[in-house]
């Protein structure tokens, strides 16, 4: 194999939609056997760039070559046949099917009009054992965890013959070891002569894993660095993806309080069928204090925050300061001071159609500036919008438009900066940096530092482990509902996190 | 930006009325009739001083049973049984009023409060079901539709407060001429205006204040555009579910008065039991907006009217009907396709002016 012989080759690729340049002058070299990454902030132009090469979507102009032979892709069929594989960051799987099955649909073997699952079988357990991706062919999907479901739309795409491999965002899913899995079958495949183009904005991993590494900023690529001869830190890659240097972050005084904010005593969520979600935890957090929790989502934190916020029915005791909360509406825990940032934004945080400033009043129609008793005041609650605007940097031509034409980072800076309004004595906020730039995610940091620097006390969930060390005083590790670790955000580092997590063992 | 959102949202009513005009004029020659005569005598006739009273009459029932529609439509609920509760409003207010020898202005109050009362009963029937129990409004509405029904005829039939009012027909003692609300011919002469008439545009500004310009109005359109954030926003829904029920109930209660106290003066076993789902056809055309629905009723009510010109012309009355059917298709498949166009073009409209602000950095 000729070690320096691409294998994709795309060239001056322009991608525009209505309005919008998704693509400008893309140039990416990909060598063959190398693991490529790929890295941008959010709306970057990756995913695009992604789908043109999966044929997914036709650049308007460019070209395109893989292993020097320039081609046309009208649709991912084209893209298959080209030898190029996608591993979607949603897994496409069909859980009542076992492994063997999904990994064949689509392209099953036939004997006559017979399926032959013999040789799929025989097909498959080669592929696995040539690259160290060790699954049992026969598990209903549905028993399997994330990793493993990863690996069968791996085994997926190279059971279908593809030589490239295309990640998009593969360690989004991931807890650290599952990662550290993930990446040594990726240096696998590349032994074998497979090509890795990997998507990804965790720079640490990049740059772990990547032999080449291209940055995209504003729909257009704006270098490519190697990690093994060039010596560049995940600092370096952020700002040549934000495109000016980083905010540092301040550092982290003590301004925890004596006053107790909120206490949680033996609370417990129960599902339908009478299964605890959240077993019987109790907490207290103090003013000027943040209490993060770590947990692989699904595992009590949602219930936790529903449950603090009077929207799920929960057992046990809540106070908040000196009085007791347990049996208190929505409303009127809002009307105390709580602010609430919840998990899935969409569900819950927006009415999607309507203009930003109502979006603005949600949860807080009951309040100055947006009401005065029963009457709302639209009046200074735009003015309040326009303050957030500025504040949060929310990118909008104007708080008239619909919260749905906005892009997610931009909905959740609206979000974020509509809790903070109106001095929180509490903050509950679930991944309140999800989907954000980096520039505005050190923003949103800020901002939560200040306001604890007055007072607030807040609870933290999120799944970015490195947000969570950095911001919390102390961490509870959560897992199946109950906590079962206590981490000091000092010393403990994201992998001993991820470790506990996963139940594995016990964090600093 | 505001100004296009309106321009857009009157595009779709108009295409609705073009492409059912079209079918029905495509009908029309099928049957062998002449389009042009037939639309030209309906416009005629439409607009002739007797048949506009006849309209603006019709369609303030009309409008005052879409309101009562829309405000459950407004979070999602589906009030269905306008029907029932205006019967029994109209019924109430009928007792009431034959029984009163006060002065007018408290004569007609007191009526219109029973109304109200009555149909927010009613209505709360079905909200304590869907909250209490978890039946479906849709289905509990419809049923009490059947049963006021009932309750009336038993009523009227079976009770004294049934009397003879004409020949063979049964209904309730008339009401004094102190308490009717007969209103003002300044149309045609003929034909007066209702008195509700003037009532029902009271009713549908405190309509849009209430929706827009008080905590209630955001809640409930808050729980109508997403019932999983207005929650944890802090709106109670059940709550929500039995206030909004009620005062839909309370405004489909007043549907049957400007008939009642503007004409007939009793409720008997004759009076239209049906103009409650007319209301939903129109809170439909007028998208929950009470500008809307004024004008889609007006629409309604003259293809109505002049439906009875149509048999002089020699073609079924209910070619009104299936034009009727049509607008309305028609109109709520075009608002959809238009609202998904401005959600798009919004979309892409952001994205252009950021990159404006962009590039100029």
């Amino acid at each position: 194999m000729n070690s320096n012989a691409l294998a994709v080759e795309l060239t001056g690729i322009w991608k525009r939609f209505p309005g919008v340049v998704a693509n400008s002058d893309i140039n990416l070299k990909v060598t063959s056997g190398t693991v490529h990454a790929i890295v941008g902030e959010n709306g970057a132009g990756k995913s695009t760039l992604m789908k043109i090469l999966y044929g997914m979507q036709k650049a308007d102009e460019g070209t395109i070559s893989v292993n020097g032979n320039g081609l046309i892709f009208n649709s991912p069929s084209d893209a298959i046949d080209a030898g190029i594989g996608m591993v979607h960051q949603h897994f496409m799987l069909a859980d009542n099917f076992t492994v063997l099955e999904n990994i064949v649909l689509g392209s099953e073997p036939k004997n006559g009009i017979r399926l032959d699952f013999a040789k799929a079988r025989k097909q498959i357990s080669d592929i696995a054992a040539e690259n160290g991706l060790a699954v049992d062919p026969d598990v209903l999907v549905s028993e399997l965890g994330v990793g493993d479901r990863q690996r069968i739309e791996i085994l997926k795409v190279l059971y279908r013959g593809a030589k490239i491999l295309i990640l998009d965002e593969p360690t989004a899913v991931l807890v650290p070891h599952e990662v550290d899995e993930l990446f040594n079958t990726l240096r696998d495949l590349k032994q074998e002569g497979y090509t890795v183009i990997f998507i990804s904005h965790k720079l640490d991993e990049v740059l772990s894993i990547a032999d080449e590494i291209t940055v995209i900023r504003q729909g257009t690529t704006v270098g490519s660095v190697n990690p093994h001869t060039q010596n560049v830190s995940a600092r370096d890659l952020a700002e040549m993806m934000v495109g000016n240097e980083l905010p540092t972050p301040e550092s982290v005084g003590d301004t925890i309080q004596d006053e107790v904010v909120l206490k949680v005593e033996n609370l417990s969520v129960f599902a339908k069928g009478g299964k605890a979600t959240v077993d019987n935890i109790s907490f207290q957090i103090r003013a000027g204090e943040i209490l993060g929790i770590a947990g692989v989502e699904g595992n009590g934190q949602a219930e936790i925050l529903d449950a603090l916020m009077g929207i799920e029915f929960a057992t046990g005791t809540v106070h908040f300061k000196d009085e007791d909360i347990t049996k208190k509406s929505t409303r009127h825990r809002r009307e105390l001071g709580i602010g609430f940032i919840p998990e899935d934004r969409h569900r819950q945080a927006l009415m999607l159609e309507a203009p930003l400033w109502e979006n603005r009043m949600l949860g807080h129609q009951t309040r100055s500036p947006n009401a005065n008793g029963i009457w709302l005041t639209p009046r200074s609650a735009k003015a309040d919008t326009k303050r957030i605007v500025e504040e949060y940097d929310v990118r909008t031509p104007g708080i008239e438009v619909l919260a749905s034409a906005l892009s997610g980072g931009n909905q959740q800076k609206l979000i974020v900066g509509r809790e903070m309004s109106g001095e929180p004595k509490l903050l509950i906020a679930a991944h309140p940096t999800r989907g954000v730039d980096v520039g505005a995610q050190a923003a949103i940091w800020d901002h939560i530092r200040h306001a604890r620097q007055s007072g607030l006390a807040v609870l933290l969930v999120s799944a970015d482990l490195d947000e969570l060390i950095g911001l919390s005083d102390s961490i509870k590790v959560l897992l199946r509902g109950k906590f079962v670790a206590n981490a000091d955000p000092a010393t403990v580092t994201p992998q001993e996190l991820g470790t506990a997590m996963t139940g594995a063992g016990e964090a600093a | 930006m505001n100004l296009r959102r309106i321009g857009t949202s009157l595009i779709a009513p108009a295409i609705g009325l073009l492409i059912s005009m079209a079918v029905t004029a495509l009908i029309l020659s099928v049957i062998g009739a002449s389009v042009s005569t037939v639309f030209s005598s309906m416009w005629t006739y439409g607009t002739s001083p007797r048949a506009m009273s006849l309209m603006v009459n019709l369609a303030t029932i009309y409008f005052l049973s879409a309101l009562a529609v829309s405000i459950g439509f407004k979070m999602n609920l589906f009030n269905i049984g306008v029907n029932g509760q205006y019967v029994l409003g109209a019924l109430a207010a009928a007792v009431v009023a034959s029984n009163l020898t006060f002065p007018k202005v408290a004569s007609v109050s007191i009526a219109i409060l029973a109304a109200m009362i009555v149909g927010a009963l009613w209505a709360g029937i079905a909200a304590w079901l869907k909250v209490a129990r978890g039946v479906s409004e849709v289905i509990s509405t419809i049923m009490l539709n059947f049963i006021a029904i009932g309750i009336i005829s038993y009523i009227i039939v079976r009770t004294g407060i049934g009397t003879e009012t004409s020949l063979n027909v049964r209904g309730t003692k008339p009401i004094p001429e102190s308490g009717m609300l007969r209103g003002l011919a300044f149309i045609d002469p003929g034909t007066p205006i209702y008195g509700f008439f003037f009532i029902s545009i009271v009713i549908g500004i405190g309509y849009w204040f209430l929706l827009n310009r008080t905590r209630f109005g955001f809640d409930l359109r808050a729980t109508g555009k997403s019932a999983s954030a207005a929650r944890t926003s802090g709106v109670q829904s059940n709550r929500m579910i039995y206030l909004t029920m009620l005062l839909s109930g309370a405004v489909a209660g007043l549907v049957g008065l400007p008939y009642l106290l503007g004409d007939t003066g009793t409720y008997s076993l004759q009076f239209p039991t049906d103009w409650g789902f007319t209301g939903i056809a129109i809170a439909l055309l007028g998208r929950n907006n009470p500008i809307g629905i004024a004008l889609g009723a007006i629409l309604w009510a003259f293809l109505d009217i002049s439906s009875g010109q149509l048999i002089l012309e020699g073609v079924p009355r209910e070619i009104s009907t299936i034009m009727q059917g049509l607008i309305v298709i028609v109109v709520v498949i075009s608002y959809e396709i238009v609202r998904r166009y401005q959600v798009k073009s919004e979309q892409t409209s952001v994205a252009k002016a950021l990159a404006k602000q962009e590039a100029s950095v």
